[in-house]
């Protein structure tokens, strides 16, 4: 038991430097002048898709509910907080809670109802009520309407976002392996065989649906502060947003962490590098969905997640084959 | 609000309604057969109206030859769709077929954009437009050609369903695939020809709806084949007239919001009912409430 304990520990604490070594490895290159502020804003905008992607796999990937309504809670929370830094001055990470506090309630309103539905039943509610959401804020002249919300401040720091971005790993990773994130899972697994277990697998789902609701609303919220501006259109806050969050959870595999990471990064930098075919990007990603259903329906990485253990057998397997070259991917 | 503008909006709703029921059929008997929302069934309608739009300028054709091609091409399309995305996942969990068939969406919309242009086309007025007055209310031929022209197919689909023996195949593999599949019936081919008449259909509305607004553009399938779902669903999916009377509901429900004075919430109406209609009665109007079993 102590000695979980110690390997868990030291799990943490290597997690934690590594984190600090990324974020310090950006500012340095950042000072240097290596990466110039268009740079970091990318990394920015990677950083809360990696939010939208890790809290919509906590909800789809590890619970087993499909639902392709995410960019609903993420527009509540770019409405809600710019709505509060614009007209109430707010300070900008209490507008974040509020905006995250604000999509969990949204969530588990819309969860009671919806999450009693299944597979394909479930998908399609949950984008409606998320259209739902997109043509309520529509309808609100105060945020914009249909021109969108403009004037927002830049609050928006790649240091803040990428903090938030740790926290909400941190906070769904624990979640994941506590006894409610067991119950998730076996939710996905069986529902029916939870339920006769005793597991009360509604409150477990909404717990689940609340939770990645809330870390959308606040990656919405970053969002809006990134952009300056944030309209109702489909493909920024509607079913065509939802979709593109969905595309990376599936590409990253359904309950996979690290998968998800690893997913919004290549799908947040690949346009940037793409511009010149930038009619040819959902091109590219519908065929590589399809394949992807076709031949690898778990996802790139699997069931894998990219861990300790998992390195140090890695390294363990590579001293174990020393004369043979070996490049260690897979 | 006087009472004409309400009739003149049921009309609207009816003519709309029947693009709705026709594109419902294509979801209602696809989940039928092999319980996949065809997410691309819009899109296909949304082919079905460019390949009338070049049958009509480029081909030269009168519209019906124009229409006629362009559901057979849709047809086609449709069988291709299944043969090379959904056979394959038949056996795989139903979550797997439903992204690929949001990928088969994404996918054909991204090449028509390119294909096609990303602008929207003017469609070619192939029957010169005609107003009809009765009392304050009015009716145009195209509106009546649209609600002819559904009805006409409709009735055609249930004579195929209900008379001919791919029908009855049909009705057979919705009803128990294993079974069907040991008493002969070429399940595969049962599929494909499902896929073909959905396919038709909804080619059949996008073109009809096409001539109704006088224009098309690749995303003009998406709302619609949301809107066609939530009428199958509304009707009891996997019921064939079901998919119908869902159909002219939300046509005039949508017509009637609009009516009403809110054309910014029209979108938002089909939703509401989707989800209530999910909520409280899951199997829709006509449909039959199935048990899980474990």
């Amino acid at each position: 038991m102590s000695n979980a304990g110690a390997s868990k520990a030291k799990r943490n604490a290597v997690m934690a430097l590594a984190a600090l070594c990324i974020y310090g490895a950006v500012q340095l290159l950042a000072l240097s002048g290596t990466l110039l502020s268009y740079h970091l804003q990318v990394l920015s905008l990677a950083c809360i898709n990696i939010m939208l992607v890790v809290s919509l796999n906590l909800i789809t990937g590890f619970t087993g509910q499909f639902s392709l309504g995410h960019a609903g809670f993420m527009a509540i929370g770019a409405y809600l907080s710019a709505a509060l830094t614009v007209f109430y001055q707010l300070p900008f990470l209490a507008a974040l809670v509020l905006s995250g506090v604000a999509a969990a309630l949204v969530g588990i309103i819309i969860g009671l109802p919806a999450l009693r539905l299944k597979g394909d039943y479930l998908a399609i509610a949950t984008l409606g009520f998320g259209e739902i959401i997109r043509v309520v804020i529509l309808n609100i002249p105060a945020v914009g309407g249909p021109r969108g919300f403009t004037g927002i401040p830049r609050y928006t720091s790649f240091g803040l976002t990428y903090l938030i971005m740790i926290i909400t790993i941190v906070v769904i990773r624990n979640f994941i392996d506590s006894s409610h994130g067991r119950a998730c899972v076996s939710i996905r697994e069986d529902e029916t065989a939870a339920a006769s277990l005793g597991i009360n697998t509604t409150y477990y789902k909404v717990t689940a649906f609340a939770i990645g609701a809330g870390f959308a609303g606040v990656a919405g919220g970053l969002f809006s502060h990134y952009l300056q501006y944030i309209s109702p259109a489909p493909g920024q806050i509607g079913f065509l947003r939802s979709i593109d969050i969905l595309i990376m959870v599936v590409l990253g595999g359904l309950g996979n962490i690290t998968g998800s990471v690893f997913s919004a990064i290549v799908l947040t930098l690949l346009p940037e590098f793409l511009r010149g075919f930038a009619e040819y990007r959902m091109v590219i990603y519908s065929v590589l969905l399809i394949l992807m259903m076709l031949f690898r329906p778990e996802g790139i990485m699997g069931k894998n997640e990219l861990s300790l253990e998992a390195l140090e057998s890695l390294v363990g397997r590579m001293k174990n084959r020393k004369g043979m070259r070996s490049d260690g991917t897979s | 609000m006087e009472w004409y503008i309400l009739l003149q909006q049921m009309i609207n709703g009816l003519a709309l309604g029947s693009i709705y029921s026709l594109i419902a059929l294509g979801y209602t008997m696809v989940y039928g057969i092999i319980k996949l929302i065809n997410f691309a069934h819009g899109d296909i309608y949304m082919l079905g109206a460019y390949f009338g739009f070049y049958a009509l300028t480029k081909g030269g054709l009168s519209l019906g030859p124009a229409l006629l091609l362009s559901m057979g091409l849709a047809a086609l399309v449709g069988v291709v769709l299944e043969r090379i995305a959904y056979r394959p996942l038949r056996s795989s969990p139903r979550i797997t077929a439903l992204i690929t068939a949001i990928g088969a969406s994404l996918f054909i919309q991204s090449v028509s954009q390119i294909g096609f242009g990303a602008s929207f086309k003017p469609f070619p007025q192939a029957i010169p437009f005609q107003r009809i007055a009765i009392g304050s209310v009015f009716i145009t031929n195209r509106q009546l050609i649209m609600f002819g022209v559904s009805i006409f197919l409709m009735v055609t689909l249930h004579l195929i369903v209900q008379y001919t023996r791919i029908g009855k195949a049909m009705r057979a593999v919705s009803m128990d695939k294993e079974a069907a599949m040991l008493m002969g019936i070429n399940v595969d081919r049962v599929i494909s020809v499902t896929f073909a008449l959905g396919s038709a259909l909804a080619a059949a509305g996008g073109i009809l709806v096409g001539m109704y607004y006088n224009r098309i553009d690749p995303y003009m399938g998406v709302m619609p084949g949301i809107k066609g779902f939530t009428a199958a669903v509304l009707g009891g999916i996997g019921v064939i007239p079901g998919a119908v009377i869902g159909g002219f509901m939300m046509g005039i429900a949508e017509n009637l919001v609009v009516a009403l004075g809110s054309s910014t919430f029209r979108d938002a109406v089909a939703f509401a009912i989707l989800i209530l209609v999910l909520l409280l009665k899951p199997a829709g109007l006509l449909g039959k409430r199935q048990r899980e079993k474990v």
